[in-house]
């Protein structure tokens, strides 16, 4: 008998799962920040050159083809320059090839904005946000870390990311079990952190990971205090990366900058080109208002606050049997 | 230690198959010998690049290493085949085999052969796996039958169990068996550990 049709979790998981998207409602309701929903399917695409794309058939008379979003960002963004205020969305986002323990290649994302805020503020805010919907699961952290970069490497591998050379790091990778082909700097950082520090942070306590490396700012703002860094962080709790956030860039420049950037990478590296999404730089143009943003995974957190090991003990069906 | 480097494995005329492809079973070509898949993980920061975590089994000796590789890197993939093939007899030089529905006949060297020859039986079903269509692992069934030829008389009468003696079976394994079993009794013993199982009444 083939019981590929069958739910991978239980009623009792399905029914978490909505408890656990109805306080985070309750708790953006109680700060007036407002719910939206924005396109699933857009003729613009993400060119982070470490995040695939699914492509779909065009949307519109003059695109070659459409993308499945890999996070709400843009559109959000576009609704932030238009006026709206805080905004906050729920909503499937999907990556290609994306599939181990903790990850599927569609998941559902909780992004949120806050107008002025710098990201110390919205480091309080996914704080106060998490220990609400811990307690709703009757469980809690005391503390919660903050680490820079790199301190993070210094702390856990003794290793001063400011001062090591492409040869010195991929011998520090290779002692580290890595045996593939050579990496660039930001690849071996990729790869040591993943391997080497995510799993040794606190395991009972929120670990912020703060001022990542100017080449890894994604959209996030230069640092005033130091242009080797960005005011990009990153939230871990159990082991598990469950958000990155931004304070963001405002800089229309400096974004189609950042853009052409990527997709320079990909053509030297048989990547597929992405459709960059004009409206997103015309509305930064006009008027990107200072502020704040956060994108969470809800399914890892989910496995955390119901203490599971694999994302499939969350979702109803996986990419397997979807 | 430096067991492989994807770029330099990569031949001409061989499937290199993207690592994010990989499933378990799939058999890798490193430094010229077969490996098993046994798990695949993949470890990627949210905005960072991808890696791919393999555990893989060497099919000749058994080793377990772990491997991490960027998802993107490619490896060879080994032409292995598992098939089950009736064991006829060795001359000394070759174990010669016979596939059971095609008659083919194949012959497997002493090397891999190794040493399960001491467990083949005439007409037993083994498993060969065939790596670039030779045979290179031969694994005889998972329980065999094997004659005592030589043993301690033991005390008569003695039915514990509690001790135990070696025992030179047919084809010249040595396993410990009990007390009170014989010489010339024939006995079921799992091949993958050389353990006794049971005595075989006729």
């Amino acid at each position: 008998m083939n019981n590929d049709w069958k739910p991978l979790c239980s009623l009792q998981v399905i029914k978490q799962r909505a408890f656990l998207l109805s306080k985070i409602r309750e708790y953006f309701a109680s700060q007036d920040v407002l719910e939206v929903e924005t396109p699933i399917l857009s003729s613009a695409g993400n060119t982070d050159i470490n995040i695939n794309s699914f492509s779909a058939e065009k949307i519109k008379m003059d695109a070659e083809k459409s993308y499945l979003r890999t996070s709400p960002e843009f559109p959000l963004k576009r609704l932030l320059c238009s006026g709206i205020g805080d905004i906050f969305e729920i909503g499937k986002v999907f990556r290609k090839g994306e599939v181990s323990k903790t990850h599927n290649v569609e998941f559902s994302m909780l992004e949120w904005y806050k107008l002025n805020y710098d990201y110390h503020q919205l480091i309080q805010d996914v704080t106060r946000l998490l220990s609400y919907l811990f307690e709703s699961f009757e469980l809690s952290f005391s503390r919660i870390n903050i680490l820079s970069y790199n301190e993070a490497f210094i702390k856990y591998l003794k290793l001063d990311t400011n001062h090591t050379s492409l040869y010195k790091i991929n011998s520090i990778c290779r002692d580290n079990g890595y045996s593939g082909s050579p990496l660039t700097v930001d690849e071996s950082l990729d790869f040591l952190f993943a391997t080497q520090i995510q799993p040794e942070l606190d395991k009972k306590q929120l670990t912020f990971i703060t001022l990542y490396p100017i080449s890894q700012a994604a959209l996030s703002q230069i640092n005033p205090d130091d242009n080797s860094t960005s005011l990009r962080f990153e939230v871990f709790f159990g082991g598990h990366e469950l958000g990155n956030g931004y304070q963001e860039l405002t800089n229309s420049d400096e974004l189609l900058k950042r853009f052409e950037q990527d997709n320079k990478y990909r053509l030297a590296h048989n990547l597929p080109l992405i459709t960059i999404d004009n409206h997103l730089i015309s509305a930064m143009k006009k008027n990107m208002p200072n502020c704040s943003g956060i994108a969470m995974g809800l399914d890892r957190l989910l496995m955390i606050l119901l203490g599971c090991k694999n994302i499939s003990n969350v979702l109803t069906f996986n990419a397997e049997n979807s | 230690m430096l067991l492989f480097d994807p770029l330099k494995i990569v031949g001409i005329n061989m499937a290199n198959v993207g690592i994010n492809e990989f499933k378990n079973g799939m058999k890798l070509l490193i430094n010229n010998e077969p490996w098993n898949i046994t798990d695949v993980d993949m470890v990627k920061p949210g905005k960072g690049q991808a890696f791919t975590r393999i555990k893989i089994k060497n099919l000749k000796t058994g080793r377990v290493v772990d491997k991490t590789c960027k998802s993107t890197d490619k490896m060879q993939t080994a032409d292995v085949m598992e098939t089950d093939y009736q064991y006829l007899y060795a001359d000394g030089e070759y174990f010669y085999f016979m596939h059971p529905e095609t008659y083919e006949q194949i012959e497997a060297s002493k090397e891999a052969v190794g040493d399960n020859a001491k467990w083949l039986i005439e007409e037993s079903i083994c498993t060969v796996t065939l790596f670039n269509e030779e045979p290179y692992v031969v694994a005889p069934p998972n329980f065999v039958n094997l004659k005592i030829i030589d043993t301690d008389p033991g005390l008569k009468g003695d039915t514990s169990g509690g001790g135990g003696k070696p025992a030179t079976l047919e084809g010249g394994a040595v396993v410990q068996i009990p007390l009170f079993v014989q010489i010339d009794e024939v006995i079921k013993v799992d091949t993958r550990t050389g353990e006794y199982c049971s005595r075989v009444k006729d």
